[in-house]
């Protein structure tokens, strides 16, 4: 996978994830094109789009589009189901995930994906080993964030900071 | 299950919005504290972009205060990461956080290393130079105790990792594989595939530990390492057919559902990693008989139970149909992936159709008749709203053209074309109609009438092959002369109608083609046209929207008429005006017409006409020039030298070889891709030769001038539609020529449409016969490939075809094969390199001798094939001997004397047709000889050459030798070769100053240290090991540093400083090629660890 995108129906931009390095300028430019593209694009219309020559993988849920660049010769029809996982990934750790929860925790979306996909490619199927990486990461955070409390500020005094 | 899935999927809007209050409550009182909650609804409540501006710009400006303060917590940096993080993606530059990003990874806590490893890897990208400070960091927390912090640093590298530091992560990543911890492990294996994407040279010597991950006890180690499996086989699948078992057994495990139900997706087990499977087996199966005959049962078996009804099944199944065709064919799995591709085009979910369609498409060649059983649906895809869908259906029809749909199909595409704004669509279907048209056009009007859609659509984005090739089709011609005279004088009639329209605007290009034809062929229409045809052009060359490029062509098409024309009115007036115009370029091309145009005789003599493929004689040398220059050095003149040896001698004098001693191996980062810094072009002689190019260029304007960079101008939609209509006008006769026989087919496929037939279906059913006309009245396989020897119209001279390749061709050395003999010896011999060809050959029969109860003559008849006294060296592949056996099967128990017998005049015809495969290197053309009647026990040698284009480890070099018995019994006998990159290393024996020179003027370089074994810890034995085993070339030894030259044959060099340090060995690779010195690095570390 080249990069992810997730957008709203407005055309704001939620989420993005670039496998491949690109400068800034052309990520944006990309950005720009493929928003306007797809939801230029009627709710009957394929999944599917030939862009450049990359394909794109898109699926709209409630009001946020997923959309992934893939090569000529991946499977689209599996990329669509990637979307999907990470759907139920993020629904299942929200419980019943909206719009507003990505916006205002992207990085916990962030953190998901990256349990999901890594470098571009699938790191794990099973949904329980993906939710078990992410909830230890929170847990293990937790707990070592309210014991490092103390120690914590007293390094910050002497400096370290 | 799939409606469940619909359902929940359309039912899931309906549940946002429920919760969209009650989430909104939850969301704000969860942000309500946080400065990012606040940012969030302050940008959602503007309504304006400007607003918008404003309000990130102030909180940017509040951000770098912040982050820049010494007294800002940890804590404070965190969230100040998120709302940075939040302001890049609305698209506003946050650059002067980056580096706290990386502070907070680096000095943070648990959770504050997190989002500071976060927005590292969202911020930087691979080449950035601050990703350097993170090195550190990272190479502590592979060191942790925490897993946690384990498993931050692995995620980051396997995302985003400074090539040239990997050698200071690496051997802690490869001690993760053995971790105990499987998430560890599994992170470690895309870490290394990481690497493997971006650097594939320095993880080579870790494909061990690969297949040990592959044998991992957990599912998800195994699955990631099939990722690393994939590319690997993808550039070289000749190296892993021996895992074709393994990765048959986990399928079959997968598919049996023998994994952990933790696994499915949708009660479907692991679908990942099936497909992930089925397309490694495709890239090993390709082209292989033996290895694809391992997996028809698990492919058989995934075809069957993948009957769910569901996308992801389906994902499964189009991913299986693909292997099934990509691998040596089954009929019985053919016939049931053709059934599979019914039901994707059949569905009516859009989706799936547009898989089927993709489907089509790859298998069309191989079984055309797939087309035929689904013409109807394919039309109807071909008027699709989707424009998607069109696109991929117009894919299907390139691939099933032919000399009889030909016209319907462009037509098609013109239509297509016409609707698209896209850039990239236009060059991609433009370039496809202009290859069709020179493949099988039907008669010249319609292939001029194409083309001048395709100038003026495609304009100047199209391919400049495009109107090149074109004009060199019309200029070189076919067989015929007079067809060819039929063809160039319609395009200039067309032409000249074309220009007769007023207020058009034509595509630069275009009109450069335009001009060209004019100038060269008006005279064909008749003995007035010349003077008409100048008036035209200068009218052109007055207009201000012309790009001064295709002012210069016109120009040049009016020089060429000149001679031609009666009254020199308008060439006067055209001198006039442009002597003094404010372009030097076309100043001087006036200038020159003046000059012509007053020396009548001269000019005739200067541009013959029609003369525009013969060669001028021209004097490259520029010996008249002599006098003169013998006149300027005796008045003491200096002797002139080319432009970059006048550089070089700059350089060496400002700069001497630098032998400053090296910083640590990580420090050379700022090196790959920094420019030359003197910027010479080694060998480029051409100094001399501009005059020589701009002499033929105003005399025929030779075609070499049209590549060059297009200026952008819109095209002229009016034209075109008239173009279309006579496009359309064209293909009815033919259409009512082939229509009965099509209906014919038609009627016996007992369409269930075929009784309902209203007047639209009845159309369809007109487009569909003229559509799949060449596929209906032949209905073998082979239907394709007939349809393509139907006599190509435009079919070009060979002349055309030498000229192109003569350039590819030249300069090949000989690598030469060894013979079979040796082939299956030298798998056993520690010393590759054999002194003589006898020898060789010596052994090789010895060897056979040996076996020769096992081995029937026919081996000796095609023992010998290739030979020659040689310095590669080969390895045998296995599979060979094992194809010997098989082949020579039917007589094992022919005893050898007998057999000696049968073979005494044994015919033997040769032809070896080889490919060479490797991860950079195809070579398509197929050398293929005929040998005449060889006798028993005779050798014969046959020699290729091959050639090292770009640089690669390891490649092989396969063929198949056919031959036949006296008793007509014909056998085939498959063998390859492998070659690494030492068979094509020679040494280079330069000087000294020599290697100074080259040194400076290459920009590619690589440096790192190598530990060497304490038995070749001096100079003396670490330069010989390097001088014997790499064939390096010792230029000079100064002290304990040395000086090493070799070169990729043909020319490509490579330049090689180093020096020892106690038992470190500074290696400095430097040479013109990019990639070589990896290459090579990665030969040296290999040859100083194994030795």
């Amino acid at each position: 996978m080249q990069f992810m995108l997730l957008f709203s129906r407005q055309g704001k931009l939620r989420l993005q994830k670039w496998y491949v390095p690109l400068s800034d300028k052309e990520k944006k430019k990309i950005t720009r094109e493929l928003v306007q593209t797809v939801l230029a694009r009627k709710p009957k219309m394929c999944s599917f789009l030939e862009w450049r020559d990359l394909k794109i993988v898109y699926k709209r849920y409630a009001s946020l589009y997923f959309c992934c660049a893939i090569e000529d010769q991946d499977n689209e029809l599996i990329t669509l189901e990637i979307i999907h996982r990470y759907v139920e990934l993020l629904d299942k750790y929200f419980g019943s995930v909206c719009e507003l929860d990505i916006i205002f925790n992207f990085e916990k979306a962030y953190f998901i994906l990256d349990e999901f996909l890594l470098g571009g490619e699938v790191q794990e199927t099973s949904k329980k080993n993906v939710l078990k990486a992410i909830e230890q990461a929170d847990l293990l955070q937790e707990v070592s964030y309210k014991e490092a409390e103390t120690p914590r500020s007293v390094l910050e005094e002497i400096g370290l900071t | 299950m799939s409606d469940i899935v619909e359902k929940t999927l359309t039912a899931l809007p309906g549940l946002f919005l429920q919760t969209q209050t009650g989430g909104e409550a939850a969301a704000a009182k969860a942000s309500l504290s946080s400065r990012l909650g606040s940012l969030v609804r302050g940008i959602t409540a503007l309504t304006s972009k400007h607003e918008e501006e404003k309000l990130i710009q102030q909180e940017l400006s509040s951000l770098k205060a912040t982050v820049s303060a010494p007294t800002t917590t940890l804590k404070t940096m965190k969230e100040c990461m998120v709302r940075l993080i939040y302001c890049e993606m609305l698209g506003y530059d946050a650059s002067f956080g980056y580096i706290h990003a990386i502070k907070l990874a680096q000095q943070g806590n648990l959770l504050e290393k997190r989002v500071g490893y976060l927005a590292v890897s969202l911020f930087l990208h691979e080449n950035h130079e601050l990703l350097l400070l993170l090195v550190n960091t990272v190479v502590k927390d592979l060191q942790s105790t925490n897993l946690v912090e384990v498993c931050m640093a692995l995620t980051v590298v396997s995302q985003i990792f400074p090539r040239e530091m990997i050698p200071a992560v690496l051997p802690l990543i490869e001690e993760k594989l053995q971790h105990s911890k499987e998430i560890i492990r599994r992170k470690a294996v895309l870490a290394l595939y990481k690497f493997h994407v971006i650097a594939p040279n320095q993880v080579q010597h870790i494909h061990i530990k690969f297949r040990k991950a592959l044998c991992d006890r957990d599912v998800g180690v195994m699955a990631a390492s099939l990722h690393i499996y994939l590319r690997m086989i993808k550039k070289n699948s000749s190296g892993y057919k021996d895992l074709t078992g393994s990765f048959v057994t986990i399928l079959k495990q997968v598919v049996g559902g023998k994994l952990p139900v933790d696994f499915s997706y949708h009660s479907v087990p692991a679908p990942w990693l099936q497909i992930q499977l089925l397309r490694i087996l495709g890239l090993l199966g390709k082209d292989d008989q033996r290895t694809s005959e391992l997996m028809y049962d698990v492919l058989d078996e995934s075809l069957r139970r993948a009957e769910l009804n569901h996308n992801v099944t389906y994902a499964i199944l189009f991913e299986c149909v693909h292997t099934v065709y990509s691998i040596y064919p089954k009929s019985e799995l053919l016939e049931k992936a053709a059934k599979c591709i019914g039901k994707f085009v059949l569905s009516p979910k859009i989706n799936l159709k547009y898989l089927g369609l993709k489907a089509l498409t790859y298998v069309i060649q191989q079984d055309p008749s797939l087309a035929l059983q689904h013409q109807m649906t394919i039309i109807e895809c071909l008027d699709h709203p989707d424009p998607i869908m069109k696109r991929e259906t117009l894919e299907l029809l390139y691939r099933i053209t032919n000399a009889q749909n030909i016209t319907v199909i462009v037509q098609k595409m013109l239509e297509y074309l016409h609707q698209s704004k896209e850039e990239y669509i236009i060059v991609n279907l433009v370039g496809k109609i202009a290859e069709l048209a020179e493949k099988f056009a039907p008669d010249n009007a319609w292939f001029i009438q194409t083309m001048n859609a395709v100038f003026s659509v495609g304009g100047d984005v199209m391919h400049p092959d495009i109107p090149n090739n074109f004009l060199r089709l019309l200029a070189e011609g076919f067989d015929d002369e007079t067809e060819d005279q039929q063809l160039r004088l319609y395009a200039v009639k067309s032409y000249l109608t074309l220009l007769d329209v007023e207020n058009v605007f034509y595509p630069q290009r275009f009109l450069q083609v335009m001009s060209w034809v004019l100038g060269e062929y008006s005279c064909l229409v008749d003995k007035e046209t010349p003077d008409a045809v100048i008036t035209k052009l200068y009218k052109l060359l007055m207009n201000n929207s012309i790009s001064s490029e295709t002012k210069v062509w016109l120009i040049a098409a009016v020089t060429k008429l000149t001679p031609q024309a009666h009254s020199s009115n308008i060439v006067e007036r055209l001198i006039q005006e442009f002597t003094i115009s404010l372009d030097t370029c076309m100043r001087q091309h006036a200038f020159e017409l003046k000059y012509l145009h007053e020396n009548m005789e001269c000019m005739k003599r200067v541009l013959p006409v029609n003369k525009s493929c013969e060669d001028m004689v021209v004097d490259a040398s520029l010996s008249f020039l002599d006098g003169f220059v013998a006149e300027g050095l005796n008045q003491g003149a200096a002797p002139y030298k080319p432009h970059h040896q006048r550089q070089e001698e700059k350089l060496s004098q400002e700069k001497v070889l630098n032998f400053e001693p090296y910083g640590l191996s990580f420090s050379a980062s700022g090196f790959t891709g920094r420019q030359s810094p003197a910027g010479i072009s080694l060998g480029s002689d051409v100094s001399g030769n501009s005059a020589e190019t701009g002499l033929k260029e105003t005399n025929s304007l030779k075609l070499e001038g049209i590549k060059k960079l297009w200026g952008k101008e819109g095209y002229l939609p009016k034209k075109e539609s008239a173009i279309g209509d006579e496009a359309e006008a064209q293909p009815i006769p033919q259409e009512s020529v082939i229509m009965e026989n099509v209906d014919q087919a038609i009627t016996k496929k007992d369409q269930p449409q075929a009784h309902m037939q209203s007047k639209e279906e009845k159309e369809k059913q007109l487009l569909a016969s003229s559509l799949f006309v060449g596929l209906g009245s032949e209905s073998t396989v082979n239907l394709l490939g007939k349809a393509d020897t139907v006599s190509h119209k435009f079919r070009r001279k060979s002349k055309v075809k030498e000229i192109i390749k003569s350039g590819e061709t030249t300069s090949t050395h000989n690598m030469t094969c060894s013979s079979f003999s040796s082939l299956s010896n030298a798998a056993y011999e520690e010393d590759y390199y054999l002194d003589t060809s006898q020898d060789r050959g010596d052994k090789g029969l010895k060897k056979f001798s040996l076996n020769s109860e096992l081995l029937d003559s026919e081996l000796f008849t095609a023992l010998p094939m290739v030979k020659k006294p040689s310095n590669c060296s080969m390895s045998a592949p296995s599979l060979f001997a094992d194809n010997n056996l098989e082949i020579f099967y039917p007589f094992p128990s022919t005893p050898a004397p007998a057999a000696k017998e049968i073979s005494v005049a044994s015919s033997l015809s040769e032809e070896p047709t080889e490919h060479m495969h490797s991860d950079l290197m195809e070579i398509t053309e197929q050398p293929e000889c005929c040998l005449p009647v060889m006798e028993a026990e005779s050798m014969k040698n046959f020699q290729h050459s091959v050639q090292m284009e770009e640089p690669f480890t390891e490649g092989t070099v396969s063929g198949f030798v056919n031959y036949e018995m006296i008793d007509s019994h014909s056998a085939q006998l498959e063998f390859s070769v492998t070659v690494s990159l030492l068979d094509f290393i020679r040494p280079l024996k330069i000087s000294t100053e020599d290697f100074g020179k080259l040194w400076l003027s290459f920009a590619n370089d690589v440096k790192q240290n190598i530990k060497m074994s304490e038995s070749q810890a001096a100079l003396p034995s670490a330069l010989k090991t390097l001088q014997q085993k790499l064939r390096l070339h010792i230029v000079d030894i100064i002290g304990n540093e040395g000086l090493l030259a070799c070169q990729l044959l043909p020319s490509v060099p490579c330049l090689l400083h180093f020096r020892v340090h106690a038992d470190v060995l500074a290696l400095w690779f430097r040479s013109s090629c990019s990639t070589l010195p990896d290459y090579v690095l990665y030969q040296c570390q290999k040859v100083m660890e194994g030795s």
